[in-house]
């Protein structure tokens, strides 16, 4: 479904600022399949995340979606693939428009926006139903501005315009960093079965190291730009935090340094 | 005094136009565009000498549309595919059009006296009117269709209506056209209902357009695109009145005018922002109290 072949990525090349972002990156992912990333500060995990939607070109490599090779699509015609979900929760919705119009933008991914009216009695109904899949009483208040939404509202909401169209691919980056552990549990269990129901194939970034085991079927481990660790389905199961941290000390020579990391 | 506000209710009408252009660069795509100075006069010339070669005022009318959509696009493309800073583009726009306008002249004034008008045999205010509420309405409907909900969430979250497909460089380049389409059909109104068309027209028009949005926002508010684009065509109107009611005031001039709105956006720019800052802070301090007693009160019962 999707293909990361030798991806590479420099930042400010040829400065004294030069940094490695992303080196030789290597990851194929089946369809259905959920992978949790982890990594420490400035790993190359949202690096990764942004050259697979297209905010960055490579330097060098190959992305491919369902076949179609995406390396130099721009980032608006990617998105017909391509859903996400962002860490800031002000960062997935437009704050001045309502949920349904809201929604009805997110209805049109990778489709032509012509002159037809956003919302209308058939596609309200549409918006009405998958808003009450959320469970947070979102379909009642369709007409109210998202900016009245509460930070764990409003990326429940992100999560569903992301994933109702059914994207091939679904992109998570930190989704649930930024809101308090209730609401951070809530988007969690909300993305558990949205992904499992949906099928989606998945790539989540997250900070929470129990999290990361718990979620999906693969896991991978980054640092300094490069996947220092894929762990498959069958060795995913039996993974603990202590055996992934001292998987980490012995491939890097080093403890895990992230001031934000949780250990669960 | 009567005829002066009538007066004024022409022209805000005619300037509604031009206004509800401005609210959809400035408002809805979150662009500060300054061709409209250019493009307003755009309207003006393409409608006078249109109008006086001999074709239909209304054809006229058309390709003053045409021409203010023509410059937007320029400003459009030299902000999205030439990465131009926005208001750097609107500004080079606004130069390169003063050039264009006197080409099209031909002589800084034109006079429509002689000529064929869209007001003959039929009352300004109405016509205005009319104008205002068609271009109103179509509006409020453009912004509900999933091409207008693109406009409007480039202004509100780009990166999230990307995230969802959609072309920014194309939605801005589409918005600021229809601005400057907009902008210089109100230009071409006001050729014809003041029988003139000139150089400097649209001198300083940007500031009345921010100054007309302004004015209505604060006062109808814009909860909707509905209450927005009416509030902005009231705005236009006050706008005209407060300048003819200035103009009637002894010591000042016609040419004080452009002072006097910059002071009145200064002062609806600084009032809600003030007031805001003022209530928020009210609010903390009041609910940090409440926070305070409803401690104290449970530390009390303990005791």
């Amino acid at each position: 479904m999707l293909k990361v072949e030798s991806v590479s990525k420099l930042f400010n090349p040829g400065t004294v600022d030069e940094k490695i972002a992303l080196m030789n990156a290597e990851l194929h992912l089946k369809k259905g399949d959920f992978v949790t990333v982890i990594g420490s500060n400035g790993a190359g995990k949202s690096t990764l995340m942004n050259l697979i939607s297209g905010v960055m070109k490579p330097d060098a490599g190959n992305i491919s979606i369902d076949g179609n090779n995406v390396t130099l699509v721009p980032e608006h015609k990617r998105s017909q693939w391509i859903g996400r979900v962002f860490q800031d929760p002000m960062a997935g919705t437009a704050p001045r428009m309502t949920i349904e119009e809201n929604m009805a933008i997110a209805y049109k991914r990778g489709l032509a926006r012509g002159f037809s009216l956003g919302v209308t009695g058939k596609t309200r109904k549409i918006f009405r139903e998958e808003l009450h899949r959320l469970g947070i009483g979102l379909e009642n208040r369709m007409g109210a501005k998202v900016g009245l939404l509460s930070g764990g509202e409003r990326q429940a909401l992100s999560l569903l315009m992301a994933t109702f169209t059914r994207p091939q691919i679904l992109l998570l980056d930190e989704h649930t960093a930024a809101l308090d552990p209730a609401r951070a549990e809530l988007v969690t269990t909300l993305t558990e079965a949205i992904v499992r129901e949906l099928n989606l194939t998945t790539l989540m970034v997250t900070h929470n190291m129990e999290q990361a085991i718990r979620l999906g079927n693969r896991l991978i481990m980054m640092d300094k730009g490069r996947i220092i660790l894929q762990v498959d389905e069958d060795r995913k199961k039996d993974l603990t935090v202590e055996r992934l941290l001292g998987e980490f000390e012995q491939i890097s020579g080093k403890k895990m340094a992230d001031d934000r990391v949780v250990l669960g | 005094m009567l005829v002066s506000l009538t007066g004024a209710l022409e022209s805000g009408l005619l300037y509604a136009l031009m206004a509800l252009g401005v609210f959809i660069t400035f408002r809805i795509l979150d662009f500060p565009d300054l061709t409209v100075d250019g493009s307003f006069t755009t309207g003006g010339a393409i409608a006078a000498v249109m109008t006086i070669s001999g074709v239909s005022p209304w054809i006229a009318l058309l390709c003053a549309f045409l021409g203010g959509a023509l410059a937007g696009l320029c400003t459009g493309l030299l902000h999205t595919k030439g990465k131009i800073n926005g208001l750097l583009s609107g500004i080079i726009m606004m130069i390169a059009l003063y050039s264009i306008n006197l080409r099209i002249l031909g002589k800084p004034n034109v006079s429509l006296r002689n000529a064929d008008n869209i007001f003959n045999g039929i009352d300004p205010i109405i016509a205005g009117l009319l104008f205002a509420i068609i271009i109103k309405v179509g509006l409020d409907w453009f912004f509900k269709t999933d091409l207008g909900m693109s406009l409007r969430g480039t202004g509100d979250n780009n990166r999230m209506i990307r995230s969802f497909g959609a072309n920014t460089d194309r939605t801005i380049i589409i918005g600021v056209s229809l601005s400057n389409a907009l902008v210089a059909g109100s230009g071409a109104l006001i050729a014809f209902s003041s029988n003139a068309a000139n150089a400097t027209m649209g001198v300083g028009i940007i500031v009345a357009g921010l100054a007309s949005v302004i004015i209505g926002e604060a006062i109808f508010g814009a909860k909707t695109i509905f209450r927005a684009t009416m509030a902005i065509v009231l705005g236009a109107i006050i706008y005209r009145l407060i300048y003819a009611i200035a103009l009637r005031v002894g010591w000042l001039d016609a040419s004080d005018m452009k002072l006097i709105t910059s002071i009145i956006i200064i002062g609806a720019l600084i009032i809600p922002t003030a007031r805001k800052a003022m209530k928020s802070k009210a609010v903390a301090k009041r609910r940090t109290e409440e926070v305070m007693n409803s401690i104290h009160g449970i530390n009390g019962g303990d005791r």
